[in-house]
Protein backbone atom coordinates (compact mmCIF):
# COMPACT_ATOMS: atom_id res chain seq x y z
CA UNK A 1 0.00 0.00 0.00
CA UNK A 2 1.83 2.59 -1.38
CA UNK A 3 0.88 6.54 -1.86
CA UNK A 4 0.75 8.30 -5.23
CA UNK A 5 2.48 11.01 -5.86
CA UNK A 6 -0.01 12.86 -7.98
CA UNK A 7 0.65 16.11 -10.09
CA UNK A 8 -2.04 19.13 -9.31
CA UNK A 9 -3.65 19.62 -12.86
CA UNK A 10 -5.82 23.45 -11.91
CA UNK A 11 -7.94 24.59 -9.02
CA UNK A 12 -10.95 26.06 -9.34
CA UNK A 13 -13.00 28.79 -6.42
CA UNK A 14 -16.50 27.83 -6.15
CA UNK A 15 -18.08 29.82 -3.45
CA UNK A 16 -15.60 29.47 -0.17
CA UNK A 17 -14.65 25.81 -1.41
CA UNK A 18 -11.80 24.52 -3.88
CA UNK A 19 -11.93 22.13 -6.54
CA UNK A 20 -8.49 20.79 -6.20
CA UNK A 21 -7.54 18.74 -10.01
CA UNK A 22 -5.32 15.66 -9.77
CA UNK A 23 -4.06 13.73 -12.66
CA UNK A 24 -5.21 10.24 -11.78
CA UNK A 25 -2.31 8.26 -13.28
CA UNK A 26 -3.07 4.47 -12.54
CA UNK A 27 -4.87 5.87 -9.48
CA UNK A 28 -8.32 3.99 -9.68
CA UNK A 29 -11.40 6.19 -8.62
CA UNK A 30 -13.20 3.75 -6.81
CA UNK A 31 -17.32 3.92 -5.87
CA UNK A 32 -19.48 6.99 -4.92
CA UNK A 33 -18.54 7.73 -1.15
CA UNK A 34 -15.21 6.72 -1.34
CA UNK A 35 -12.22 9.05 -0.05
CA UNK A 36 -8.74 9.29 -0.67
CA UNK A 37 -5.85 10.75 1.91
CA UNK A 38 -4.10 13.71 0.50
CA UNK A 39 -1.41 15.30 1.47
CA UNK A 40 0.38 18.47 0.57
CA UNK A 41 3.96 18.53 0.54
CA UNK A 42 5.58 19.53 4.53
CA UNK A 43 2.34 18.52 6.32
CA UNK A 44 2.74 16.00 9.32
CA UNK A 45 -0.60 14.60 8.06
CA UNK A 46 -2.66 13.70 5.25
CA UNK A 47 -6.94 14.74 5.03
CA UNK A 48 -9.37 12.23 4.00
CA UNK A 49 -11.65 13.32 1.05
CA UNK A 50 -13.95 11.78 -1.03
CA UNK A 51 -13.96 12.06 -4.29
CA UNK A 52 -16.14 14.52 -6.07
CA UNK A 53 -15.59 14.33 -9.86
CA UNK A 54 -14.17 11.76 -12.03
CA UNK A 55 -13.49 13.32 -15.52
CA UNK A 56 -11.11 11.08 -17.95
CA UNK A 57 -7.43 11.38 -16.97
CA UNK A 58 -7.74 13.55 -13.30
CA UNK A 59 -9.61 13.28 -10.31
CA UNK A 60 -11.93 16.22 -8.43
CA UNK A 61 -11.58 17.01 -4.86
CA UNK A 62 -14.12 19.55 -3.39
CA UNK A 63 -12.19 21.14 -0.26
CA UNK A 64 -13.37 23.19 2.29
CA UNK A 65 -10.47 25.21 4.27
CA UNK A 66 -10.90 24.81 7.53
CA UNK A 67 -7.47 24.06 8.48
CA UNK A 68 -3.82 23.71 8.54
CA UNK A 69 -3.98 20.34 6.48
CA UNK A 70 -6.79 21.19 4.22
CA UNK A 71 -5.34 25.26 3.40
CA UNK A 72 -2.29 23.69 2.39
CA UNK A 73 -4.06 20.94 -0.25
CA UNK A 74 -6.14 24.38 -1.45
CA UNK A 75 -3.31 26.81 -2.26
CA UNK A 76 -1.70 23.75 -4.09
CA UNK A 77 -0.80 25.18 -8.01
CA UNK A 78 -0.83 23.39 -11.49
CA UNK A 79 2.19 21.71 -11.86
CA UNK A 80 2.93 20.89 -7.40
CA UNK A 81 2.58 17.42 -6.29
CA UNK A 82 0.85 15.96 -3.64
CA UNK A 83 0.93 12.61 -1.95
CA UNK A 84 -2.50 10.63 -2.38
CA UNK A 85 -3.43 7.34 -1.10
CA UNK A 86 -6.76 5.72 -1.73
CA UNK A 87 -9.61 4.66 -2.74
CA UNK A 88 -10.17 3.80 0.56
CA UNK A 89 -13.49 2.41 2.81
CA UNK A 90 -16.78 1.68 1.80
CA UNK A 91 -18.71 3.72 -0.74
CA UNK A 92 -22.40 3.72 -1.15
CA UNK A 93 -24.49 0.88 -2.56
CA UNK A 94 -25.93 1.96 -5.66
CA UNK A 95 -28.73 -0.46 -5.84
CA UNK A 96 -31.26 1.81 -5.23
CA UNK A 97 -34.65 2.02 -7.24
CA UNK A 98 -35.81 5.81 -6.32
CA UNK A 99 -32.59 7.83 -5.37
CA UNK A 100 -32.55 11.05 -3.74
CA UNK A 101 -29.39 12.47 -3.15
CA UNK A 102 -29.21 14.86 0.33
CA UNK A 103 -26.43 17.03 0.82
CA UNK A 104 -25.36 20.07 3.65
CA UNK A 105 -21.88 21.92 2.96
CA UNK A 106 -19.04 20.64 2.03
CA UNK A 107 -20.88 17.22 2.68
CA UNK A 108 -21.95 17.87 -1.40
CA UNK A 109 -18.37 16.78 -1.94
CA UNK A 110 -18.99 13.28 -3.10
CA UNK A 111 -22.86 14.10 -4.53
CA UNK A 112 -21.75 15.13 -7.95
CA UNK A 113 -19.55 11.69 -8.50
CA UNK A 114 -22.66 9.57 -7.25
CA UNK A 115 -25.27 11.70 -9.39
CA UNK A 116 -23.16 10.80 -12.23
CA UNK A 117 -23.54 6.61 -11.58
CA UNK A 118 -26.65 6.81 -10.57
CA UNK A 119 -27.98 9.04 -13.53
CA UNK A 120 -28.38 12.52 -12.22
CA UNK A 121 -31.43 11.56 -10.08
CA UNK A 122 -32.97 14.57 -7.74
CA UNK A 123 -31.22 16.23 -4.94
CA UNK A 124 -31.65 18.14 -1.91
CA UNK A 125 -29.05 20.59 -0.48
CA UNK A 126 -28.37 22.86 2.01
CA UNK A 127 -26.11 25.34 2.66
CA UNK A 128 -25.13 28.10 5.30
CA UNK A 129 -25.17 31.42 3.02
CA UNK A 130 -25.73 31.69 -1.20
CA UNK A 131 -21.79 31.35 -1.50
CA UNK A 132 -21.76 28.13 0.09
CA UNK A 133 -24.39 27.43 -2.19
CA UNK A 134 -22.36 28.32 -5.77
CA UNK A 135 -21.17 24.60 -4.77
CA UNK A 136 -24.54 23.40 -5.93
CA UNK A 137 -23.91 23.82 -9.46
CA UNK A 138 -21.67 21.06 -9.52
CA UNK A 139 -24.89 18.69 -9.17
CA UNK A 140 -27.17 17.88 -11.43
CA UNK A 141 -31.06 18.61 -11.00
CA UNK A 142 -30.63 19.96 -7.51
CA UNK A 143 -33.26 21.70 -5.33
CA UNK A 144 -31.10 24.53 -2.96
CA UNK A 145 -32.39 24.98 0.86
CA UNK A 146 -30.71 28.09 2.43
CA UNK A 147 -30.43 28.22 6.59
CA UNK A 148 -33.17 28.68 8.20
CA UNK A 149 -34.80 25.90 6.33
CA UNK A 150 -33.08 22.48 6.57
CA UNK A 151 -32.99 19.78 4.03
CA UNK A 152 -35.60 17.77 5.69
CA UNK A 153 -37.86 20.43 5.15
CA UNK A 154 -37.78 20.08 1.61
CA UNK A 155 -37.01 15.78 1.79
CA UNK A 156 -40.02 14.27 -0.31
CA UNK A 157 -40.66 10.69 1.23
CA UNK A 158 -40.92 7.47 -0.93
CA UNK A 159 -36.97 8.03 -1.89
CA UNK A 160 -34.06 5.86 -1.41
CA UNK A 161 -31.74 8.34 0.95
CA UNK A 162 -28.29 8.85 -0.16
CA UNK A 163 -26.94 11.44 2.25
CA UNK A 164 -23.81 13.88 3.04
CA UNK A 165 -23.76 16.31 5.52
CA UNK A 166 -22.88 17.70 8.94
CA UNK A 167 -23.41 15.36 11.61
CA UNK A 168 -26.98 17.17 12.80
CA UNK A 169 -28.16 16.56 9.43
CA UNK A 170 -27.34 12.77 9.39
CA UNK A 171 -28.72 12.24 12.31
CA UNK A 172 -32.06 14.23 11.33
CA UNK A 173 -32.29 12.67 7.87
CA UNK A 174 -31.99 9.20 9.72
CA UNK A 175 -34.92 9.72 11.89
CA UNK A 176 -37.52 10.90 8.52
CA UNK A 177 -35.64 7.92 6.31
CA UNK A 178 -34.38 5.09 8.72
CA UNK A 179 -33.18 3.39 5.51
CA UNK A 180 -30.83 6.09 4.04
CA UNK A 181 -27.61 5.26 3.35
CA UNK A 182 -25.57 7.98 5.23
CA UNK A 183 -21.98 9.23 4.63
CA UNK A 184 -19.74 10.47 7.59
CA UNK A 185 -16.53 12.18 8.27
CA UNK A 186 -14.53 12.36 11.29
CA UNK A 187 -10.88 13.45 12.15
CA UNK A 188 -8.84 10.36 10.78
CA UNK A 189 -4.97 10.62 10.75
CA UNK A 190 -4.08 7.66 8.47
CA UNK A 191 -7.22 5.62 6.56
CA UNK A 192 -6.54 2.98 6.46
CA UNK A 193 -7.36 1.37 9.84
CA UNK A 194 -4.28 2.18 12.04
CA UNK A 195 -4.78 5.00 14.15
CA UNK A 196 -8.29 4.54 15.32
CA UNK A 197 -8.39 8.33 15.41
CA UNK A 198 -11.86 8.02 13.32
CA UNK A 199 -14.09 6.22 16.03
CA UNK A 200 -17.76 6.63 15.31
CA UNK A 201 -20.68 4.49 17.25
CA UNK A 202 -21.66 2.17 15.06
CA UNK A 203 -24.65 -0.48 16.09
CA UNK A 204 -23.79 0.85 20.11
CA UNK A 205 -20.17 0.46 19.70
CA UNK A 206 -17.48 2.97 18.76
CA UNK A 207 -15.70 1.75 15.43
CA UNK A 208 -13.04 3.01 13.18
CA UNK A 209 -15.01 5.07 10.75
CA UNK A 210 -12.31 4.75 7.75
CA UNK A 211 -13.07 0.62 8.59
CA UNK A 212 -16.94 0.28 8.58
CA UNK A 213 -17.54 3.37 6.32
CA UNK A 214 -17.43 6.29 5.68
CA UNK A 215 -20.91 5.13 4.48
CA UNK A 216 -22.84 3.64 6.78
CA UNK A 217 -26.79 2.60 6.99
CA UNK A 218 -28.97 4.91 8.73
CA UNK A 219 -30.11 2.40 11.32
CA UNK A 220 -26.64 1.31 12.30
CA UNK A 221 -25.72 4.73 13.79
CA UNK A 222 -26.82 6.18 16.95
CA UNK A 223 -28.59 8.82 16.08
CA UNK B 1 18.69 -3.98 12.63
CA UNK B 2 14.78 -4.81 12.69
CA UNK B 3 11.99 -2.65 12.00
CA UNK B 4 8.80 -2.30 13.88
CA UNK B 5 5.97 -0.88 14.07
CA UNK B 6 5.16 1.75 17.00
CA UNK B 7 2.44 -0.02 19.69
CA UNK B 8 -1.13 1.05 18.56
CA UNK B 9 0.34 2.59 15.09
CA UNK B 10 -1.06 -0.47 12.63
CA UNK B 11 -3.76 -2.74 12.48
CA UNK B 12 -2.14 -6.02 10.79
CA UNK B 13 -5.36 -7.81 10.35
CA UNK B 14 -6.59 -4.36 8.00
CA UNK B 15 -3.21 -3.95 6.37
CA UNK B 16 -1.34 -6.96 6.52
CA UNK B 17 0.65 -6.00 3.16
CA UNK B 18 2.01 -3.30 5.62
CA UNK B 19 2.90 -5.66 8.61
CA UNK B 20 4.34 -8.17 6.45
CA UNK B 21 6.68 -4.81 5.63
CA UNK B 22 8.08 -5.11 8.97
CA UNK B 23 10.25 -7.39 10.85
CA UNK B 24 8.15 -7.67 13.54
CA UNK B 25 4.44 -6.36 14.01
CA UNK B 26 3.47 -5.24 17.68
CA UNK B 27 0.10 -5.14 18.71
CA UNK B 28 -2.15 -2.38 20.52
CA UNK B 29 -1.86 -2.94 23.90
CA UNK B 30 -4.28 -5.41 25.25
CA UNK B 31 -5.60 -4.58 28.91
CA UNK B 32 -7.43 -7.30 31.15
CA UNK B 33 -10.69 -6.08 30.21
CA UNK B 34 -12.36 -5.10 26.79
CA UNK B 35 -11.79 -1.32 26.11
CA UNK B 36 -14.03 1.07 24.13
CA UNK B 37 -11.48 3.72 23.75
CA UNK B 38 -11.96 7.61 24.56
CA UNK B 39 -14.76 9.54 23.18
CA UNK B 40 -13.74 11.20 19.39
CA UNK B 41 -12.27 13.61 18.65
CA UNK B 42 -9.20 11.62 19.30
CA UNK B 43 -6.73 13.05 17.13
CA UNK B 44 -5.53 16.30 16.29
CA UNK B 45 -2.48 17.32 13.78
CA UNK B 46 -0.13 19.88 15.33
CA UNK B 47 2.85 21.97 14.60
CA UNK B 48 5.30 18.83 13.57
CA UNK B 49 3.39 16.24 14.30
CA UNK B 50 0.09 15.07 16.19
CA UNK B 51 -1.62 14.43 19.08
CA UNK B 52 -3.73 11.29 19.92
CA UNK B 53 -5.68 10.70 22.70
CA UNK B 54 -7.15 6.91 21.47
CA UNK B 55 -7.16 5.46 25.04
CA UNK B 56 -6.05 1.33 24.50
CA UNK B 57 -9.25 0.64 22.63
CA UNK B 58 -8.85 -3.42 22.48
CA UNK B 59 -10.76 -6.01 22.85
CA UNK B 60 -9.35 -7.15 26.18
CA UNK B 61 -7.22 -10.52 26.42
CA UNK B 62 -10.17 -12.77 26.25
CA UNK B 63 -11.20 -11.73 23.17
CA UNK B 64 -7.46 -10.95 21.89
CA UNK B 65 -6.43 -14.57 22.74
CA UNK B 66 -9.35 -16.83 21.39
CA UNK B 67 -9.64 -14.44 18.38
CA UNK B 68 -6.76 -11.62 17.15
CA UNK B 69 -3.97 -13.62 18.19
CA UNK B 70 -4.54 -16.65 16.26
CA UNK B 71 -5.39 -14.60 13.23
CA UNK B 72 -2.00 -12.63 13.40
CA UNK B 73 0.04 -15.83 13.79
CA UNK B 74 -0.99 -16.75 10.49
CA UNK B 75 0.30 -13.66 9.04
CA UNK B 76 4.20 -14.95 8.63
CA UNK B 77 5.38 -11.79 10.86
CA UNK B 78 6.57 -12.46 14.31
CA UNK B 79 4.40 -10.88 17.00
CA UNK B 80 5.08 -8.78 19.79
CA UNK B 81 1.93 -7.69 22.04
CA UNK B 82 2.02 -4.57 24.36
CA UNK B 83 -0.04 -5.58 27.65
CA UNK B 84 -1.25 -2.83 29.77
CA UNK B 85 -2.87 -2.84 33.52
CA UNK B 86 -4.01 -1.19 36.30
CA UNK B 87 -2.37 -2.99 38.85
CA UNK B 88 0.79 -5.03 38.84
CA UNK B 89 -0.99 -8.15 38.96
CA UNK B 90 -3.04 -7.13 35.83
CA UNK B 91 0.46 -7.07 34.06
CA UNK B 92 1.44 -10.81 35.73
CA UNK B 93 -1.60 -12.16 34.82
CA UNK B 94 -1.38 -10.66 31.21
CA UNK B 95 1.91 -12.49 30.99
CA UNK B 96 1.11 -15.80 32.37
CA UNK B 97 -2.08 -15.64 30.11
CA UNK B 98 0.62 -15.08 26.69
CA UNK B 99 3.31 -17.16 28.08
CA UNK B 100 2.78 -20.57 26.67
CA UNK B 101 1.29 -19.28 23.18
CA UNK B 102 3.71 -20.34 20.21
CA UNK B 103 2.40 -17.09 18.05
CA UNK B 104 3.93 -14.39 20.56
CA UNK B 105 7.22 -13.68 20.03
CA UNK B 106 7.84 -11.17 22.74
CA UNK B 107 6.01 -9.57 25.08
CA UNK B 108 6.07 -4.95 25.91
CA UNK B 109 5.19 -4.14 28.82
CA UNK B 110 3.67 -0.74 28.26
CA UNK B 111 3.68 1.12 31.76
CA UNK B 112 3.16 4.82 29.98
CA UNK B 113 0.31 5.36 28.52
CA UNK B 114 -0.63 9.02 28.69
CA UNK B 115 -4.08 8.61 28.12
CA UNK B 116 -5.37 6.46 30.57
CA UNK B 117 -5.83 7.94 34.07
CA UNK B 118 -4.98 4.98 36.74
CA UNK B 119 -1.71 4.96 36.95
CA UNK B 120 -0.12 1.75 37.78
CA UNK B 121 2.44 0.49 40.48
CA UNK B 122 6.25 1.38 39.99
CA UNK B 123 8.06 -0.20 37.35
CA UNK B 124 10.35 -2.00 39.02
CA UNK B 125 7.57 -4.01 40.55
CA UNK B 126 5.59 -4.64 37.27
CA UNK B 127 8.86 -6.00 35.46
CA UNK B 128 9.49 -8.19 38.46
CA UNK B 129 5.78 -9.58 38.43
CA UNK B 130 5.74 -10.44 34.57
CA UNK B 131 8.97 -11.08 34.82
CA UNK B 132 8.07 -14.37 37.12
CA UNK B 133 4.62 -14.98 34.63
CA UNK B 134 6.64 -15.24 31.31
CA UNK B 135 9.78 -16.88 29.89
CA UNK B 136 9.13 -14.80 26.88
CA UNK B 137 11.68 -11.58 25.87
CA UNK B 138 10.28 -8.77 27.96
CA UNK B 139 10.69 -4.88 26.67
CA UNK B 140 9.51 -2.64 28.96
CA UNK B 141 8.03 0.87 27.23
CA UNK B 142 9.30 3.75 28.88
CA UNK B 143 7.80 7.70 29.45
CA UNK B 144 9.89 10.41 28.63
CA UNK B 145 8.10 12.36 30.79
CA UNK B 146 9.95 11.59 33.94
CA UNK B 147 13.31 13.39 35.55
CA UNK B 148 15.51 10.92 35.04
CA UNK B 149 14.69 8.23 32.31
CA UNK B 150 17.96 6.09 32.63
CA UNK B 151 16.68 5.66 36.35
CA UNK B 152 13.61 3.99 35.71
CA UNK B 153 15.32 2.09 32.83
CA UNK B 154 17.59 1.01 35.93
CA UNK B 155 14.86 -0.22 37.66
CA UNK B 156 13.16 -2.66 34.80
CA UNK B 157 17.02 -3.62 34.24
CA UNK B 158 17.54 -4.54 37.71
CA UNK B 159 13.61 -6.01 37.68
CA UNK B 160 14.23 -8.55 34.62
CA UNK B 161 13.54 -6.89 31.53
CA UNK B 162 15.17 -8.04 28.41
CA UNK B 163 14.99 -4.64 26.44
CA UNK B 164 13.52 -1.16 26.37
CA UNK B 165 11.44 0.80 24.38
CA UNK B 166 11.65 4.22 23.76
CA UNK B 167 9.99 6.10 24.21
CA UNK B 168 5.98 6.61 24.25
CA UNK B 169 4.13 9.73 23.58
CA UNK B 170 4.39 12.77 25.76
CA UNK B 171 1.52 14.41 26.57
CA UNK B 172 0.35 17.43 24.43
CA UNK B 173 -2.59 20.00 24.34
CA UNK B 174 -3.92 21.48 21.03
CA UNK B 175 -6.66 24.31 21.16
CA UNK B 176 -9.34 25.01 18.51
CA UNK B 177 -8.78 28.10 16.56
CA UNK B 178 -12.14 30.20 17.09
CA UNK B 179 -13.29 28.67 20.57
CA UNK B 180 -9.96 27.94 22.54
CA UNK B 181 -11.33 24.75 23.75
CA UNK B 182 -9.10 21.61 23.60
CA UNK B 183 -9.36 20.06 20.26
CA UNK B 184 -9.32 16.53 21.71
CA UNK B 185 -12.42 15.46 23.67
CA UNK B 186 -10.32 14.76 26.96
CA UNK B 187 -8.04 17.82 26.40
CA UNK B 188 -5.07 16.87 26.33
CA UNK B 189 -3.04 13.71 24.17
CA UNK B 190 0.12 12.09 23.52
CA UNK B 191 2.34 14.14 21.46
CA UNK B 192 4.03 12.18 18.72
CA UNK B 193 6.02 13.05 15.19
CA UNK B 194 9.03 15.25 14.37
CA UNK B 195 8.79 16.95 17.38
CA UNK B 196 9.41 14.08 19.30
CA UNK B 197 12.61 12.92 17.92
CA UNK B 198 14.79 14.75 20.04
CA UNK B 199 12.97 14.18 23.27
CA UNK B 200 13.45 10.30 21.66
CA UNK B 201 17.10 10.45 21.34
CA UNK B 202 17.81 11.79 24.25
CA UNK B 203 16.30 9.02 26.10
CA UNK B 204 17.98 6.36 24.30
CA UNK B 205 21.16 7.86 24.57
CA UNK B 206 20.85 8.17 28.24
CA UNK B 207 19.18 4.62 28.71
CA UNK B 208 21.97 3.01 26.35
CA UNK B 209 24.42 4.69 28.85
CA UNK B 210 22.99 3.69 31.43
CA UNK B 211 21.64 -0.23 31.07
CA UNK B 212 23.54 -1.33 27.49
CA UNK B 213 19.99 -3.07 26.96
CA UNK B 214 18.84 -4.03 23.34
CA UNK B 215 16.44 -0.56 22.68
CA UNK B 216 13.99 -0.20 20.10
CA UNK B 217 14.06 3.04 19.64
CA UNK B 218 11.35 5.05 18.34
CA UNK B 219 9.90 8.97 18.33
CA UNK B 220 9.38 10.59 15.08
CA UNK B 221 11.64 8.62 13.00
CA UNK B 222 10.84 9.48 9.12
CA UNK B 223 13.03 8.39 7.22
CA UNK B 224 16.59 6.30 7.13
CA UNK B 225 18.28 9.38 8.53
CA UNK B 226 16.22 9.63 11.22
CA UNK B 227 16.42 5.66 11.72
CA UNK B 228 20.34 5.72 11.64
CA UNK B 229 20.37 8.66 13.77
CA UNK B 230 18.23 6.57 16.59
CA UNK B 231 20.50 4.18 16.24
CA UNK B 232 23.51 6.29 16.93
CA UNK B 233 22.23 6.66 20.15
CA UNK B 234 21.67 3.42 21.08
CA UNK B 235 18.72 1.84 19.46
CA UNK B 236 19.43 -2.00 18.25
CA UNK B 237 15.88 -1.71 16.33
CA UNK B 238 13.75 1.03 14.88
CA UNK B 239 9.94 1.68 15.24
CA UNK B 240 7.94 3.49 12.89
CA UNK B 241 4.63 5.26 14.55
CA UNK B 242 3.40 8.12 12.83
CA UNK B 243 4.82 8.26 9.74
CA UNK B 244 2.55 4.73 8.80
CA UNK B 245 -0.32 7.05 9.37
CA UNK B 246 0.90 8.99 5.95
CA UNK B 247 2.99 6.30 4.37
CA UNK B 248 1.89 2.85 4.73
CA UNK B 249 4.86 1.94 2.59
CA UNK B 250 7.27 3.88 5.39
CA UNK B 251 9.07 0.47 6.50
CA UNK B 252 10.64 -0.42 3.04
CA UNK B 253 10.82 3.30 1.72
CA UNK B 254 12.85 3.32 5.11
CA UNK B 255 15.14 0.44 4.95
CA UNK B 256 16.25 1.52 1.62
CA UNK B 257 17.23 5.25 2.91
CA UNK B 258 18.87 3.56 5.23
CA UNK B 259 21.17 1.71 3.28
CA UNK B 260 22.14 4.82 0.84
CA UNK B 261 23.24 6.11 4.39
CA UNK B 262 24.94 3.29 5.21
CA UNK B 263 26.90 3.32 2.29
CA UNK B 264 27.39 7.11 2.40
CA UNK B 265 29.07 6.48 5.77
CA UNK B 266 31.15 3.81 4.83
CA UNK B 267 30.77 2.21 8.38
CA UNK B 268 28.89 -1.47 7.20
CA UNK B 269 26.87 -3.10 8.62
CA UNK B 270 23.66 -0.89 10.58
CA UNK B 271 24.45 -3.12 14.04
CA UNK B 272 28.14 -0.93 13.97
CA UNK B 273 26.35 2.34 14.00
CA UNK B 274 24.71 0.84 17.62
CA UNK B 275 25.71 3.27 20.22
CA UNK B 276 28.25 5.01 17.87
CA UNK B 277 27.43 8.57 19.46
CA UNK B 278 28.79 7.36 22.69
CA UNK B 279 31.39 6.55 21.66
CA UNK B 280 34.96 8.53 22.41
CA UNK B 281 36.43 10.41 19.26
CA UNK B 282 39.83 12.60 18.42
CA UNK B 283 39.58 15.58 16.25
CA UNK B 284 42.06 13.47 13.86
CA UNK B 285 39.19 10.52 13.72
CA UNK B 286 36.61 12.45 13.01
CA UNK B 287 38.32 14.23 10.01
CA UNK B 288 39.34 11.23 8.93
CA UNK B 289 35.52 9.78 9.43
CA UNK B 290 34.43 13.14 7.47
CA UNK B 291 36.81 12.53 4.81
CA UNK B 292 35.55 8.85 4.58
CA UNK B 293 31.99 9.64 4.40
CA UNK B 294 32.94 12.46 1.49
CA UNK B 295 35.20 10.30 0.07
CA UNK B 296 32.06 7.76 -0.93
CA UNK B 297 29.48 10.61 -1.76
Amino acid sequence: MRPERARVTGGEQIGPYTLLRVARGGIEPGIPGQFFMLEAPGRPLPRPMSLCLAPPGELEFLIDPIGPGTRALCALQPGDELAILGPLGNGFRLDVERPLLVGGGIGTAPLPYLSEALGSPPAILGFRTARHAEAARLVPNAEVVLEPTYVTEAMPPGHDVLACGPEPMLAAVAQLEPAAQLAWEAAMACGYGACYGCAVEVDGELKRLCVEGPVLAAEAVAA
Amino acid sequence: MMILNASGCLDALTAPAVARSLDAFVTKTVTPLPREGNPPPRIAEVEQGMLNSIGLANPGIDRFLSQTLPRLGELGVPVWVSVGGFTVADYADLCDRLDDRPEVEAIELNVSCPNVDDVPGSVGEIVAAARAATRKPLYTKLSPATADIAEVALAAQRAGTDGLSLVNTILGLALDNHTLKPRLSRGAGGLSGAALKPIALAAVYACYAATGLPIVGMGGIASGRDAIEIVAAGAASVALGTILFSDPDAPGRIRAELASEMAALAVGEADNVIGLAHAKTTAASETAAAAAALSVQ
